[in-house]
């Protein structure tokens, strides 16, 4: 199964990866902040990934972590 | 499929850069380069003065931070010291093309061996968004809030055009991180800078249009997208100039 | 030892870098020194190093800081305006803690002045070279061995202390020509071996380099500039020279440095000739200044006479010295005129020397 993982304390919000998804799968949750003050991006359907990575490339902070191939 | 995890040559450090700077997708490709050429142990990066200030922090290579304007002399001394190591400068516009103008350029006609990554986002940073010489016409910064006024301000500075025609130049090379696309592409202009530099044969600049969102007054969202409708009609991407200046001891 | 061979000071400089394992020499055309650049022009590629001539002293200074940060043995030389346009990148030279050699070919000034010997770079040098808490290793040869001696000593001493060091000299001692011989018969180029916080690579062997002079922490730069004091502090106590000459009955005491220290010791001699307790005293490192043995070869005397080539800047310095204990007075000429020793010698006269 994919997993794209986003480490909470490094990621700023700033949803570029949101721009890169091709399924549309990645926001940014709105309940809790990290210690820097933002609310992160979070993959929304772990089943819908492809494992592309898209969304890591675009990240500025290098935040993103993606596993697996495809399904 | 491609896994993706952090490249070894970038460190675990925090970067203190604004949310969508994309800094850090340059700095994450020129690491990743590092990491597939295997070259970390023999690199040694200069970093500016402005925004990328603290890149010495970023990178696991070994780092020299330059005063303003002057890492590609300071590459320069790093690179005719030690002519079989690896050095490139990380140089934002304004420490490039303003106050560093006479050192990039004097670099290129040497065809010193370096690699020099330029990031272009027609702004000064660190200090608070003032005219940088790539700001564009009419663009409002602090220091042109009526929009820059080619008329008292100039017109900007366009860096690998003139580059282009510099025999010492190796590689002039324009490209944008604004999708995966294009990081795919500006990755590989990287690799190819470098790739010069391994053969030795001169300069290579790889400028890189950047976002500035905080600077710029919009959403990291919103700047990607300027990025494409102001700043790419204006530098357009492409290949400026590409080819050996120095390949007679390669024949 | 060598046989001795006659050569211009700035030549001998030069050269007795090249011994002393300078690799790289980047430097910049300007009146007084060129014989610096065009000498290692040509003996550099020989020998394996580079010798780069940089599109401004600005450039060059900061190819030294580069180079000097990968470890290896650099040097660059210039003459007074020149000075002013390094000055900002020996600060950062200084901020991250390199060694390096400067050469100071001083010329008169302000401004673009003139072309001919000149002191007028004292308080520039020893004093305000450039922004922040430092400073730099001082060095004032009075002949073209000193030339040569001093390039090799102020490389030594530069590694050991981690920090910028300055021969200063003039077009007189540049252009002169004196039999010379070299401590350092064989050529051998410096690296970075003993240099373990060099960025020249890691090698996988440790963990990253960094060269910096940037401190945000208010704490860690205080820090990091007083551990600097430091060692400026063991500097000042182990590594002052001077040359006293005729001091201990002295009633006057010349003070002079560099080639007016010769034209000084001429008059000082002819006193002496005449019978006049006069004696001289030629400090050979400006920074730190030779407090002691100016102290120590006064202690007898009831005035001294500072002479220089400008309009008196290292003066304040031997007042400081004796703590304005006695009168301290001075003679000098600037804009390029060379006091004559028998000006020396009339001011000696004019003082009250006595038999």
């Amino acid at each position: 199964m994919s997993k794209m993982t986003v480490e909470f304390d490094r990621c700023k919000g700033c949803g570029l990866c949101i721009t890169a998804c091709p399924k549309k799968i990645v926001a940014i949750q709105q309940e809790k902040l990290n210690k820097k003050g933002y609310y992160t991006a979070t993959c929304t359907d772990d089943d819908a990934c492809i494992a592309c990575a898209l969304c890591a490339m675009m990240c500025p902070d290098c935040a993103i972590t993606v596993e697996g191939g495809k399904k | 499929m491609p896994e993706f995890k952090r490249p070894h040559a970038l460190t675990d450090a925090y970067l203190h850069y604004c949310p969508g700077c994309t800094h850090g997708i340059v700095h994450r490709l020129v690491a990743e380069v590092i990491d597939e050429m295997g070259i970390e142990n023999d690199t040694i990066g200069v970093c500016p003065v402005g925004c990328s200030v603290m890149a010495y922090d970023y990178f696991n290579c070994d780092m020299i931070e330059a005063s303003h304007g002057r890492s590609p002399a300071v590459a320069t001394g790093v690179k005719r010291g030690n002519p079989d190591k690896f050095v490139f400068t990380y140089q934002g516009d304004g420490d490039l093309a303003a106050i560093g103008t006479a050192e990039t350029i004097h670099a290129a006609t040497r065809g010193e061996n370096i690699t020099v990554i330029f990031i272009n986002n027609t702004t000064y940073g660190m200090t608070g968004g003032q005219m940088a010489p790539t700001t564009l016409p009419g663009q409002i910064t602090q220091t042109t809030p009526y929009g820059r006024d080619t008329s008292e301000a100039g017109f900007p500075v366009k860096v690998c055009e003139i580059l282009s025609q510099i025999d010492g130049v190796a590689l002039a090379e324009r490209v944008t991180v604004i999708d995966p696309a294009n990081i795919k592409k500006a990755k590989a202009a990287i690799r190819k800078a470098f790739e010069f530099q391994k053969k030795k044969q001169g300069f290579s600049l790889v400028e890189v249009l950047s976002t500035c969102p905080t600077n710029w007054g919009m959403t990291p969202v919103q700047a990607l997208e300027r990025v494409k409708t102001d700043m790419i009609p204006y530098y357009p991407l492409g290949v400026y100039k590409e080819g050996a200046v120095r390949n007679k001891e390669e024949a | 030892m060598a046989e001795k061979s006659l050569m211009k000071g700035n030549e001998a400089l030069a050269e007795a870098a090249i011994r002393a394992g300078c690799k790289c020499f980047f430097g910049y055309p300007i009146t007084p020194q060129t014989e610096i650049s065009a000498y290692l022009s040509k003996r550099m590629p020989k020998v394996g190093g580079t010798f780069l001539q940089a599109e401004s002293e600005v450039a060059a200074i900061n190819m030294v800081y580069g180079c000097a940060g990968s470890g290896i043995r650099c040097m660059t030389s210039s003459s007074s305006p020149g000075i002013s346009l390094k000055a900002e990148g020996i600060s950062y030279i200084a901020g991250a803690d390199l060694p390096c050699v400067i050469i100071d070919v001083v010329r008169g000034g302000p401004g673009l002045g003139g072309i001919q010997p000149s002191q007028a770079d004292y308080w520039q040098i020893t004093k305000g070279l450039a922004h922040g808490d430092f400073h730099v290793l001082v060095y004032a040869p009075s002949s073209v061995q000193e030339m040569a001696d001093m390039v090799a000593k102020a490389f030594d001493m530069a590694d050991e202390y981690r920090m910028p060091a300055i021969i200063l000299a003039d077009g007189l001692l540049g252009q002169m020509m004196e039999p010379v011989e070299f401590a350092d018969e064989e050529i051998k180029m410096s690296d970075a071996s003993n240099k373990p916080w060099a960025a020249n690579g890691h090698k996988g062997q440790r963990k990253h380099n960094i060269i910096n002079s940037l401190y945000l922490q208010p704490q860690e730069l205080e820090d990091k500039v007083v551990e600097r004091f430091k060692r400026y502090e063991d500097i000042k106590a182990n590594h002052t020279m001077a040359v006293a000459d005729y001091c201990d009955d002295a009633d006057i005491v010349v003070v002079a440095y560099g080639s007016t220290a010769r034209l000084a010791k001429s008059a000082v001699d002819a006193a002496r000739k005449e019978g006049l307790k006069v004696g001289m005293f030629r400090p050979v490192t400006l920074w730190p200044f030779p407090e002691k043995e100016l102290q120590e070869a006064t202690k007898n005397a009831k005035k001294i006479l500072t002479v220089e080539m400008s309009m008196g800047q290292m003066i304040h310095d031997v007042k400081l010295a004796v703590n304005c204990s006695k009168p301290v007075e001075f003679y000098g000429r600037t804009g390029g005129i060379i006091p004559a020793p028998a000006d020396i010698l009339k001011k000696i006269k004019e003082m009250g020397g006595n038999k």
